[in-house]
């Protein structure tokens, strides 16, 4: 027990916990904004892939770590038109698209990899971002180490919730959002289009979710693998219904799905550690938050409309 | 000619020549007329006529395949929701079309506000909607999250919506379709100031007594075509009927009945509440062989337990229940079916169809494990098929073919074959819980025309209705259902609508008890 209190207390404890939190909280920001529009967008698994890997090839080819994170955004915006031309007009199965859109991004990924890259036995290093001191703030004592001490995408991500609030709940597009995943006949019937919102909604979410993948390569590892995001799109769906759809809600999911992962990475490391075999640790966070999902989707409001594809003049 | 009387001054909207197919179908054929300021006009016709097809045209969600909308002497582009608006028409939909987990006021809001900008005019909005409340007789809190409201609450919020956007021409699809009679009375005394104040007003709806109280003038719309335009002054409810179904109309007019033997009966029956709604407290009914046994009430008060009861979903938790005689043991769907109960259930869409099956498929629903549309547990679909095709030709169903899936008929043909698959089982009782409801005039009067005759071949028929005309017209003996109470049985004749509507408040119960 007494191993735990001094995990908890350490700041290094903490910034870890925000860097294992950023990409899930860019990603479950995008596929947020893509189920309050009323399309469950299945491709963020790869699409975060995707982001991974454009991100840093841009950053390997040349480009600044900004210019890295602007083409992965591009490059998770393309797929996410491709799923929202599929999912919206189209209006076909919501389910069966992602899936696809996933395995074809990873795959593509993958190709593009083996294509750019294929003498290497061992995946070339990029310079990535660093942490950046804030005055002040990075000098106080614990608090300073603890979360002021991180790279810039990182501070990027949380900025992201507060913008994504924001827009969901004070501004009119929000409120457009919002009614579209509600009943999108409510927002033809108020003139606006309803294709326009939801393929904007898919679209822009899947540009979150790809630099969701970028900070993975160009923010925590400097390389890329393959298998590298494994599973942490579908975490970020699970995060989008414990946060119950709400920003903040599923921020807080996010933090507390870190604090698992990280938690567990230390455990494994203690006298505790040695007596349990260490796959155990590794299922902590999973079993965890699968329990946080039952207690806490009970009373989620879930988008009315959520996979519902909308047939204009149909009823 | 009429028409010049009531139109005066220049119109504010002009439909001229609208077509609209549907495949083969001709929704709408070369439709054209004017709307006058400050008139209200009705639009006429049974389900299918082409009435919302025409008015969706005009609001923009379809485009029509030739003909002109022109507002305020404008023309209006097609095909555009948003600018119908700007036009300044305004359309109340009969699928009320509000996002249900927002406030009313972000209802309203929605739409009419630059995307890009911090903050939601909230404010001013509460105030203007509050005036606009205020005038046209439409109180709603706006701030109350839409899912709590009741239907009248939600077509005010409609209406606001509309209102709000500066709407001159309102067009109400099938407004009272869901309204109580209180409720109706309210929605006209909004539309008498609506047009009071200069507006004028498209009333879409198939009840004559409605369209006769509130129009100036009637639009009837038969088949896709306008067959006729009159002055509301100049006619009256029976020749409306003929111009909307096209040919003479002679409501059911039933013998007297020769009640013979109690087929079901309930002695002091309880059943445990399903949720909100509650179960039967101590039901004493007694259904007789040709015999129709109408149930009165306002829904909600028990008239579901007692068709769950009868249709095998509930069993008893006290009492008495006797089928021909006979101590009811295991109650269940299949044990209904079995005792010759049949059913007509109270939403043929949910519970009375499978949407996506075909007519054969749900023609044999309850039969397909009898011969001959089994045998050893293998389906003969050849006698299945012959079977529904028999019912298609007895009953009169309107559809391509058995093979049809039965979510492309409209309510009227459904409910026949709803009808027929009951009535061939030849039951000794049938539970018709609100088989007209939603039909149009000619399917109204068939059905209830097979239940009378279903009466006189000597089933006992319990009619639940919440229709007091329809009760008064076809039952021998009326109860009335209150708060899971029933009242005892009145003889045809003995009550008038006023009685009974006492009855359905709860008065009464506790003397007779």
């Amino acid at each position: 027990m007494s191993e735990i209190v001094d995990i908890l207390i350490s700041a290094s404890f903490w910034a870890a916990v925000l860097r294992i939190a950023s990409p899930l909280i860019f990603a479950t920001m995008g596929e947020l904004i893509c189920e309050r529009a009323g399309v469950l967008n299945l491709g963020i698994e790869g699409i975060m892939v995707i982001g991974a890997f454009s991100g840093w090839i841009a950053v390997y080819s040349g480009l600044p770590l900004w210019g890295g994170v602007a083409v992965a955004m591009l490059a998770g915006m393309g797929f996410g038109a491709l799923h929202a031309v599929l999912t919206v007009p189209f209006g076909l199965s919501q389910h069966v698209v992602g899936i696809g859109i996933t395995l074809l991004a990873t795959s593509s990924a993958y190709y593009a990899y083996r294509l750019s890259l294929p003498q290497v036995t061992s995946p070339p290093r990029i310079e990535p971002f660093q942490p950046v001191q804030i005055p002040g703030l990075s000098d106080l004592p614990f608090v300073g180490p603890a979360l002021f001490s991180q790279t810039p995408l990182t501070y990027f991500a949380f900025l992201t919730v507060l913008v994504v609030a924001l827009v969901l709940y004070r501004t009119p597009l929000g409120l457009a959002l919002r009614a579209v995943g509600e009943n999108p006949g409510a927002v033809e019937a108020q003139g606006l289009s309803v294709t326009a919102l939801r393929m904007g909604a898919v679209i822009f979410g899947s540009g979150l979710m790809a630099v969701g993948g970028a900070f993975l390569t160009i923010s925590a590892f400097s390389s890329f693998f393959f298998e590298m995001v494994n599973g942490r799109g579908w975490i970020c769906i699970a995060l989008v219904v414990f946060g119950a759809w709400s920003p903040s809600r599923a921020l807080l999911g996010a933090l507390l799905f870190a604090a698992f992962d990280a938690l567990q990475i230390r455990l494994q490391q203690t006298g505790f550690g040695t007596l349990v075999p260490y796959q155990v640790f590794l299922m902590i966070p999973y079993v965890l938050s699968i329990l946080a999902l039952i207690l806490m989707s009970r009373r989620a409001n879930v988008p009315a409309a959520l996979m519902v594809p909308y047939n204009r003049g149909e009823r | 000619m009429a028409l010049a009387a009531v139109a005066q001054g220049d119109p504010v909207l002009r439909l001229s020549g609208i077509t609209k197919r549907f495949g083969a179908l001709v929704a709408n054929d070369s439709i054209s007329f004017d709307l006058a300021r400050g008139e209200v006009m009705a639009l006429l016709g049974e389900n299918g006529a082409g009435k919302t097809t025409l008015m969706n045209i005009l609001f923009g969600h379809y485009s029509a395949d030739s003909g002109e909308v022109e507002v305020f002497g404008h023309p209006l582009p097609p095909g555009q929701p948003g600018a119908a608006l700007r036009a300044g028409v305004g359309m109340v939909h009969q699928h009320f079309t509000l996002a249900d987990n927002m406030s009313v006021l972000d209802n309203i809001l929605l739409g009419t506000e630059p995307f890009w900008k911090l903050g939601i005019g909230r404010a001013a909005a509460r105030a203007r909607v509050a005036a606009l409340a205020q005038d046209f007789g439409l109180w709603v809190d706006p701030d109350a999250v839409v899912a709590g409201l009741s239907v009248g609450e939600r077509q005010r919020v409609e209406i606001l919506k509309a209102l709000y956007r500066d709407a001159k021409i309102l067009i109400l699809d099938e407004p009272t379709a869901v309204l109580t009679p209180q409720e109706t009375d309210a929605l006209f005394v909004t539309l008498r100031r609506a047009v009071a104040l200069g507006l004028s007003v498209i009333f879409i709806s198939h009840k004559l007594h409605e369209v006769m109280a509130i129009s100036a003038r009637v639009l009837v719309l038969r088949h896709g075509r306008l067959v006729g335009t009159v002055a509301t002054a100049e006619t009256d409810r029976h020749r409306l009927a003929e111009m909307m179904v096209g040919a003479e109309i002679t409501p059911p007019a039933p013998s007297r009945a020769t009640p013979g033997a109690p087929l079901l009966v309930l002695d002091r029956v309880s059943t445990a509440p399903q949720g909100q709604r509650p179960g039967l407290r101590e039901v004493s009914l007694s259904l007789r062989a040709g015999q129709i046994t109408g149930l009165a009430g306002v829904s909600g008060n028990g008239q579901g337990a007692l068709a769950d009861l009868l249709s095998g979903l509930v069993s008893p938790r006290q009492g008495r229940f006797e089928i021909a005689g006979q101590e009811v043991a295991q109650w269940s769907p299949r044990a209904a079916i079995a005792a010759q109960i049949g059913r007509i259930p109270e939403d043929r869409h949910r519970t009375g169809t499978i949407a996506d099956f075909t007519l054969t498929e749900n023609a044999i629903l309850e039969t397909y494990g009898n011969r001959p549309h089994s045998r050893d547990g293998w389906m003969n679909w050849r006698a299945a098929q012959r079977w529904t095709e028999n019912l298609i030709a007895l009953y009169d169903v309107r559809c391509p073919g058995p093979g049809t899936r039965i979510r492309l008929l409209s309510g009227g043909n459904m409910q026949k074959l709803i009808l027929g698959r009951v009535l061939e089982e030849a039951p000794k009782v049938i539970l018709a819980n609100q088989p007209v409801r939603g039909l149009d005039i000619g399917a109204v009067t068939y059905v209830q025309n097979q239940l009378l005759a279903a009466r006189d071949a000597g089933a006992a028929v319990l009619l639940i209705s919440e229709d007091l005309d329809e009760i008064l017209t076809l039952s021998d003996v009326i109860h009335v259902i209150s708060e899971g109470r029933l009242s005892p049985g009145f003889p045809r004749g003995t009550m008038k609508p006023a009685d009974l509507g006492q009855w359905m408040a709860g008065q009464g119960f506790d003397h007779a008890a």
